[in-house]
């Protein structure tokens, strides 16, 4: 994974609060033993009114929404299954963080391995962001900010090693595999 | 004079487990290593994990430590007259076949389509006795949560970090913190785990648990067996939390012995002496505490589009005070002000690893005895593995379930996921015992009602969403 410092993008809006890992890959397009390819299905029962007319209403549908990096949410993003599909969908249709007050444990970490920043801001400031979806938004991994245009430093928590991760491409399997030793020594005084 | 002997700090039974499994402590600047005892694995979670590990070149670290089962993806109806398996799509078929093979190239036990133990991978571990007290437990899928029944710190994970379980039997994982959910008192007839579960959600919210590890306590936990345990910890994930657990004692010991591959003879009496002691020190100190009051609980139902709108079936639908709640309303076809009884079901569902086990399949034959499912209503019963519907044949539970006109399948996710075939067409609207009930979950367009068995199999026989409490006389007493 290459390393993250800055994203800068317009935002897509989505207001629902709760929105679940089944709505942004229902669990029809699991069937698949890849991990490429399923941006196609993001949002999909939202996306589609029937098959092959899109529904004019959703957000991603519209014109300018096209190219945005950066989605802002309603609470509770990303609720409801483990699937790391859900992650791998919106990195696929171009997604590279998620903006919400809360963002469900399993998602954030699903999308902190797939460099997708997910980033917790108090409800109000997502409120306001949401009221100006074409400033162009920077997002600043090193300060932990996200910039408006118009001057406003918004501050997000993220945790150190998250944020080396995401900086330098750290790979955590790398990281895990070069702790054989401290695995070794655990497992030769806990045999059983 | 030396110092007097320093009593430790009082410890939930998370922080017991956690600092049990600690292979290398969290610093700031870096995570916990934790050890995993026990990894699950099933077919639509895994392929890309044995994939990565491939494109490194390595290979599972431990793979004594993870066993295999296919669940969701598979059929519920048996082997056609070709004796072919009736696979939804070709691609569920070729994830079952890549599952077979990622398991046969790495020695890992796979309970396949031939087994007589498959089942729904939470299931079948507990039957087993894979699960077991103390255990670190993990799993690609979220309803991991059910193990902690046993008092084992067990929760989901994404398919990156499957591949970290292989490869190294171990997670980097942040210390979450923690919430004891204390439910005290005798529970109404009719009213079980589910109902239970249910109201807690219903209370603290879909969000309510994040990251917290919940604790379940008090009288009323006490009084139930494993089954109701799994299933109320088995929904701890729709409450947001990380994983929910209930402290072992005699009824999860005793559960334990009777497993075919759980320790025996001296083996588990040494492992029941440690059990013991994976309780919450008196005085322990937890991040939050709800007190719930099981009188206040009745048989619960769900109005919305997340677990999170659960309320007593005969409560009104509130009000929506926001755009999100008049969405779930549209989008059920209720309206506030009105109790979801009465409104007309197309579809139950009795299955899933929530109440996809051997009580639970009782509980709807108790209904369904000398009953009919009503004109209109397509009943399915799955049970969640082989030996549940071994066992529950043994009782003639099939055959109650038939006869009343509902379907008797193979076990598996089936309806809870809609993965298999197993569907709720659009605009139907499904009570379920499963898990969730997000726009869609049960397919395309459908409309969900989580609900417990008896409130499942008491609406399929009235022909409408139905209240339990019809079942009892003014004595309390089970009308026949
Ligand atoms: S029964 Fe439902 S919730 Fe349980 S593992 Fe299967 S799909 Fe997931």
């Amino acid at each position: 994974m290459a390393g993250i410092q800055t994203v800068t993008s317009q935002a897509v809006v989505l207001r629902s609060t709760n929105i679940d890992t089944d709505q942004i890959i229902p669990a029809r397009f699991l069937s698949t033993t890849e991990r490429a390819g399923l941006g196609q299905f993001a949002f999909n029962d939202w996306r589609w009114k029937t098959e092959g007319v899109p529904n004019p209403e959703f957000a991603f549908n519209q014109p300018h929404s096209a190219g945005r990096q950066v989605l802002l949410a309603g609470r509770n993003f990303g609720c409801g299954s483990s699937r790391e599909h859900a992650p791998w969908a919106l990195t696929d249709l171009g997604l590279k963080a998620v903006v919400s007050s809360e963002i469900a444990d399993i998602f954030r970490n699903n999308s902190l391995k797939n460099g997708l920043i997910p980033i917790v801001l108090a409800e109000a400031d997502v409120q306001t962001l949401m009221e100006r979806p074409d400033d162009q938004l920077t997002i600043d991994v090193a300060a932990r900010e996200l910039r408006t245009p118009d001057g406003r430093t918004y501050t997000f928590p993220l945790d150190a090693f998250a944020q080396t991760c995401l900086l330098e491409g750290v790979d955590e399997l790398g990281y895990l595999l070069a702790r054989a030793p401290d695995i070794a020594r655990y497992e030769a005084s806990h045999a059983r | 004079m030396s110092p007097a002997p320093r009593t430790p700090a009082p410890r939930t039974l998370f922080e017991k487990l956690w600092d049990a499994h600690v292979v290398v402590p969290e610093s700031d600047t870096a995570p916990a290593v934790l050890y995993i005892d026990l990894h699950l694995i099933h077919e639509v979670t895994s392929p890309q994990a044995f994939t990565e590990l491939r494109a490194r070149g390595i290979a599972p670290h431990r793979p004594d430590r993870t066993k295999g089962t296919m669940d969701h993806s598979t059929p519920t109806l048996p082997r056609g007259a070709d004796g072919k398996l009736p696979y939804y799509t070709a691609a569920a078929e070729k994830q079952v076949e890549t599952l077979e093979a990622n398991c046969a190239q790495y020695g890992i036990e796979l309970f396949d389509m031939g087994s007589d133990n498959r089942g729904i991978v939470h299931v079948i571990a507990p039957e087993q006795g894979f699960t077991q007290p103390g255990m670190t437990i993990v799993c690609g899928d979220s309803h991991t949560s059910t193990h902690g029944a046993f008092g084992s710190l067990a929760f989901g994970i994404g398919t990156s970090e499957v591949g970290h379980v292989l490869a190294t039997q171990c997670l980097l994982q942040r210390k979450p913190k923690t919430m004891s959910i204390t439910v005290d008192g005798p529970l109404a007839p009719g009213v079980g785990a589910k109902d239970v579960v249910l109201h807690i959600i219903g209370q603290i919210g879909v969000n309510g648990g994040t990251g917290h590890v919940l604790e379940y306590r008090g009288s009323t936990i006490e009084a139930m067996d494993m089954e109701q345990r799994m299933t109320l910890c088995n929904m701890s994930i729709e409450a947001g939390a990380r994983a929910g657990m209930v402290a072992p004692d005699q009824i999860t010991f005793d559960y334990v012995a009777a497993t075919p591959r759980g320790p025996k003879g001296a083996d588990f009496e040494a492992a029941v002496d440690y059990w013991k002691t994976l309780r919450s020190d008196d005085g322990a100190r937890f991040d939050a505490e709800v007190t719930i009051d099981a009188a206040d609980i009745r048989p619960t139902m769900t109005w919305g589009t997340h677990p999170g709108t659960a309320i007593a079936i005969d409560a009104p639908i509130p009000a929506a005070n926001d755009a999100a709640a008049q969405k779930s309303l549209d989008y059920m076809g209720f309206e506030a002000g009105h109790a979801v009884a009465g409104t007309k079901v197309d579809v139950v569902f009795v299955g899933s690893c929530t109440n996809g086990r051997l009580s639970d399949m009782r509980d709807v034959a108790r209904v369904l005895a000398g009953r009919k499912v009503a004109e209109g209503v397509r009943m399915l019963v799955v049970p969640g593995s082989e030996i549940v519907k071994r066992q529950a044949e043994a009782e003639g539970i099939d055959v109650i379930v038939r006869d009343a006109g509902a379907q008797w399948r193979e076990s598996g996710c089936s309806m809870c996921i809609a993965m298999n075939g197993d569907l709720v067409a659009p605009g139907e609207l499904a009570v379920s015992t499963s898990n969730r009930n997000f726009e869609g979950r049960q397919g395309p367009g459908s409309r969900t009602l989580l609900a417990s068995p008896l409130g499942a199999a008491w609406s399929a026989v009235r022909g409408q969403v139905a209240d339990v409490r019809e079942l009892f006389d003014a004595d309390q007493k089970e009308v026949a």
